[in-house]
């Protein structure tokens, strides 16, 4: 049932040197820069974006994510999150408006996985990068890298995927569409979402709380991954697997990592998802077939390399 | 100018050429011997871990949860974000808490 979540709205990640992460995250990923705060943070958009910003990189000594937010549809909405979250025995810190350049009051949680979650209705419009609003050419010129075209979603490590599915579903609004379940029938991936897409954010099943995975930009097709992989080789930036498919999702994919150790994906089409579709079920004997379509076989970065 | 060095593993006895402009885990995450792990190669998963334990090195910014202060101090340090800066004898045994 929706609760009037619309769509991932930005992501705060956490790196180890500022210029290194924007070298990456603009040059090689074709994010851009868009402002700063007196915190030295630095806030980012991928082109496709209509408000300012849904990257915000942060300069810290241990890498890894921060926050995740979710913009919601109006005032009334949030405030019935507030309360169904209060309800749920959810603690809520409000954070003021303009603590994030250009963005409207936050309401911020914690999930059981340990991950840090907040929920908004306003960011400042700033349209599309590059084109006009009206009659709009087909992409701009001057992006760089990878030109990916929008934050997508991220990929969370944690315990507790049930009570964190509840929340998610029940308190939020998103809906399960694809899992792993293993031998006993218990969940040990979770993916889910608001839209069509096959997945706004995932959880796998991992003893330690809070950890991250991935942030995952969009591209629009398998020729863009395979000149993706192209400019990943001509950087020697770190890269784990792929150009291949995910099963699961059936994305196609890229994994590779910033500068600071945190991973990040490019990827490309895959499954689409309405709320009335039973969830996509794989199980954890085909694991690797899974995570991997075509290796049919995980490995051990994918399942231990977090920040 | 880079200066070349030798990393000598004690765990496994692997001699391994290193340049002083290169970090450690890529040169001996190519030579089969070592038991070593390679993740992130950005200083930020904790995989790489080893002990150094002789000899002058350099670091780049790695993750205080996986090296802390304390752990550099002691030579417990990430290879992906290690330079050498005289011979090297480094361990790379598994129960160095990787
Ligand atoms: S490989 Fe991740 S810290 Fe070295
Ligand atoms: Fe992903």
């Amino acid at each position: 049932m929706k609760k009037g979540i619309m769509r991932p709205g930005h992501v705060q990640i956490r790196v180890l040197d500022i210029d290194e992460a924007l070298e990456h995250y603009c040059g090689l990923l074709g994010l851009i820069e868009m402002d700063r705060d007196d915190q030295g943070r630095v806030y980012l958009k991928a082109w496709t974006e209509v408000d300012k910003y849904s990257v915000i990189l942060t300069l810290a000594d241990d890498p890894g994510m921060d926050f995740m937010g979710f913009k919601v549809t109006d005032e009334t909405s949030l405030e019935k999150l507030h309360r169904d979250l209060l309800d749920h025995g959810v603690n809520v810190d409000v954070i003021p408006e303009n603590e994030l350049v250009d963005c409207g009051r936050r309401l911020r949680f914690i999930s059981p996985s340990g991950h840090t979650f907040e929920l908004y209705v306003d960011k400042k419009y700033t349209g599309k990068w590059g084109i006009e609003e009206l009659n709009p050419e087909a992409w701009p010129r001057g992006l760089r890298g990878m030109r990916v075209q929008r934050f997508d979603h991220c990929l969370l490590y944690g315990d507790e995927l049930d009570t964190t599915l509840d929340l998610f579903v029940n308190v939020l609004g998103f809906y399960l569409t694809e899992q792993v379940l293993d031998d006993d029938n218990s969940r040990i991936a979770q993916f889910l979402s608001l839209s069509n897409k096959a997945h706004d954010i995932a959880f796998i099943a991992h003893p330690e709380k809070g950890r991250f995975h991935h942030a995952s930009f969009h591209l629009e097709t398998w020729e863009d991954i395979l000149r993706a992989a192209d400019l990943i080789s001509m950087t020697n930036t770190a890269i784990d697997i792929g150009p291949t498919r995910h099963g699961l999702t059936h994305g196609k994919t890229i994994y590779f990592f910033d500068p600071s150790g945190n991973r990040n994906e490019v990827f490309c089409g895959g499954d689409y998802s309405y709320p009335d579709h039973p969830p996509i079920t794989w199980k954890s004997d085909q694991l690797g077939k899974a995570i991997f379509y075509h290796d049919r076989e995980i490995n051990e970065r994918f399942l231990t390399v977090l920040t | 100018m880079s200066i070349n060095y030798t990393i000598h593993d004690s765990y496994s006895g692997a001699v391994i050429n290193c340049t002083s402009e290169q970090n450690v885990l890529s040169a001996i995450s190519l030579d089969g011997r070592c038991n070593v792990l390679v993740g992130c190669r950005g200083g930020g998963c904790g995989k790489c871990r080893i002990d150094v334990l002789d000899g002058q090195f350099e670091c780049g910014k790695m993750s205080r949860r996986h090296a802390p202060e304390e752990a550099i101090n002691k030579g417990k340090v990430l290879a992906c974000r290690l330079y050498p800066r005289s011979d090297l004898i480094i361990n790379t045994a598994p129960d160095i808490g990787k």
